[in-house]
């Protein structure tokens, strides 16, 4: 098979998911191909180093490529496909790949499944991935195609080996006078307390319940000497600023500890946290995804459990 | 398919689930199927948002909100009258867990109405696929934006923020019509009130046939994610506090 792979170009700079992609594609190709694509400007460079992993890249440079436009990447992407006839199409599941794939996918009638977690071409064409935001997973069986369109989840796919391939040139122009205008990008937040240089976080999800109660995290953090962090639907609700958001979309912090009270442990959280050194997860649910990341879990009330370790946390003190 | 006023007064349709709450207590009955007992279903989180954005451009702006759902429930589009829609259309027809299903049928719908705006969820809280916005903007050959974190209409053009990794966001400027999918909390949805309700019952939910015959994809089993477990602490909360504690001198916390 020819398994193509989109890399991704985020703040120019090559992201680590472009490889994964790479170990998917080398993974399944079995006698055939794993061939990158890099778009941009200036992607000399990413693709030298994308070369290390595929068999061959596919190096599209142009200026009307130096700033992401959906319209423009796809018609320069399909102008290729339809030359190449590639089996499979990956993109990561990111901002850009969540665009470009289900462009791809109808323009070239090809079925898609994104956020893939598995890939498996042995009896048919079979996708996993997570359902219910991690609580249950899921085959997939895709029916018979030309070609298939997956995006994958990002930090999957770790494991591959070089094998060093060679880098084509291609000249394409977009064909296209896009309906979708680039104006700029805007930098993130920047608030009083960088929760990203923090030793210690107190993070709190849903399971708080109420803005009331973040005074009570607050509390514990003071206790323990750390900052309040939190987990999107607390940020949505405008109970923390954003700076304040651990995940994929917000900060990835690595404390010496992370303490997680009523966060569920959707995957866009859990990117942003499960490198931090210890990390203990207070949830009344004990299906909650984020056991599953967490060295040490209590089953129960954050409102009894927190009170309790403050009041003994200032006896130590005084 | 015709363009509405050029954003005078905005014609948006808004894509809306009636879905598996995932707070409920969600077990499986078979490899297949979920088991029923104990779920709550309501409008999927994230279009929660996308009805709110749609009725305040209409507050704002003028015009008509009309909500589209798929499946036989009328509940979720109830509410979407009652938030302050205008009008409803039902699309009684089950599409799985197939996203390009439910896609095309909206597509067969649309296509006989004019808008200037569709307005769908980032993506429904029991799938999480983020697909059928996309799919139906790409079907219609619209320009689309996804995970938008705010929306202004600026001549006639819809000027919107997406969100991007890392806490960055993009900001892009979309001819009408077209479409895009909202990330929570973009606003802050309303509640339902009483006259909403009252006033919602004479609205208009209009059932529109469909036949979809095409399906990509297939589920094969549904299982629980095999997980390494966290080592669990038990007691009282004063117990457990003096083990954290314990845990917090050891590693080195404090």
């Amino acid at each position: 098979m020819r398994v193509f792979a989109v890399a991704e170009i985020r703040m120019n700079e090559l992201d680590p998911v472009s490889v994964e992609l790479l170990n998917l594609a080398n993974e399944i190709k079995a006698d055939g191909s794993a061939e990158a694509i890099v778009l941009g400007k200036d992607v000399s460079e990413f693709a030298n180093e994308l070369s290390k992993y595929s068999d061959k890249v596919w190096k599209i440079e142009n200026d009307s490529l130096e700033n992401y436009n959906p319209e423009i990447y796809a018609d320069v992407l399909i102008q290729l496909f339809q030359k190449e006839k590639p089996d499979v199409i990956l993109f990561p599941n990111s901002s850009r790949g969540a665009e470009l794939a289900p462009l791809i996918s109808t323009r070239l009638d090809a079925p898609i499944v994104t956020d893939i977690v598995g890939l498996d071409f042995s009896n048919g064409v079979k996708a996993k991935r997570y359902i219910f935001q991690g609580k249950l997973m899921v085959d997939i069986l895709v029916k018979d195609a030309d070609t298939y369109v997956f995006t994958v989840r990002q930090g999957v796919f770790k494991e591959g080996k070089e094998i060093g391939g060679e880098i084509v040139d291609v000249k394409i122009e977009p064909t296209v006078s896009p309906a979708r205008q680039f104006i700029s990008i805007i930098e993130p937040e920047v608030g009083e307390v960088d929760i990203a240089q923090a030793d210690i976080i107190v993070s709190v999800g849903r399971g708080i319940e109420d803005e009331s109660n973040i005074e009570l995290a607050e509390e514990l953090a003071k206790a323990l000497g750390g900052v309040v962090a939190g987990s999107r639907p607390v940020i949505d609700s405008g109970w923390l600023p954003k700076d304040r958001q651990v995940g994929i979309s917000g900060k990835t912090v690595k404390p010496k500890l992370y303490l997680a009270l009523g966060i569920s442990g959707a995957f866009q959280h859990i990117m942003g946290m499960k490198d931090s050194e210890l990390i203990i997860a207070v949830n009344k649910d004990p299906e909650a995804p984020i056991f599953g990341v967490a060295q040490y879990g209590i089953v129960g009330d954050i409102f009894e459990i927190v009170p309790a370790l403050i009041e003994k946390l200032n006896q130590i003190k005084s | 398919m015709k363009i509405g006023n050029g954003g005078e007064s905005l014609k948006i349709f808004v894509l809306a689930k009636h879905a598996i709450d995932t707070e409920s207590e969600i077990r499986l009955k078979d490899e297949k199927s979920i088991d029923e007992k104990g779920l709550i279903y309501d409008i999927n989180d994230w279009d929660r948002y996308a009805i709110e954005e749609a009725i305040r451009l209409k507050e704002m702006h003028g015009g008509e909100v009309t909500v589209i759902g798929v499946g036989n429930n009328e509940d979720t589009l109830r509410k979407c009258l009652a938030m302050g829609a205008d009008r409803a259309i039902k699309i009684p027809l089950e599409t799985g867990m197939d996203p390009y299903k439910t896609a095309l049928a909206i597509k067969d719908v649309i296509s006989e109405e004019n808008f200037d705006l569709i307005i769908a969820g980032l993506m429904s809280q029991d799938c999480n696929n983020a697909l059928v916005g996309a799919l139906l903007a790409s079907m219609l050959n619209l320009p689309f934006a996804t995970a938008v974190t705010s929306v202004k209409v600026e001549d006639g053009k819809l000027r919107v923020t997406r969100e991007l990794e890392g806490g960055y966001q993009e900001e892009v400027i979309l001819q009408l019509p077209c479409l895009i999918t909202v990330q929570s909390g973009i606003n802050e949805p309303r509640y339902v009130s009483i006259m909403g309700i009252k006033r919602a019952k004479s609205k208009e939910i209009k059932e529109v046939d469909v036949k979809v015959d095409k399906e990509m994809i297939e589920l094969e089993r549904m299982y629980l994610p095999p997980v390494k477990k966290a080592e669990l602490i038990t007691g009282s909360a004063d117990e457990i506090a003096e083990k954290l504690i314990e845990i917090f001198k050891e590693k080195g916390v404090i």
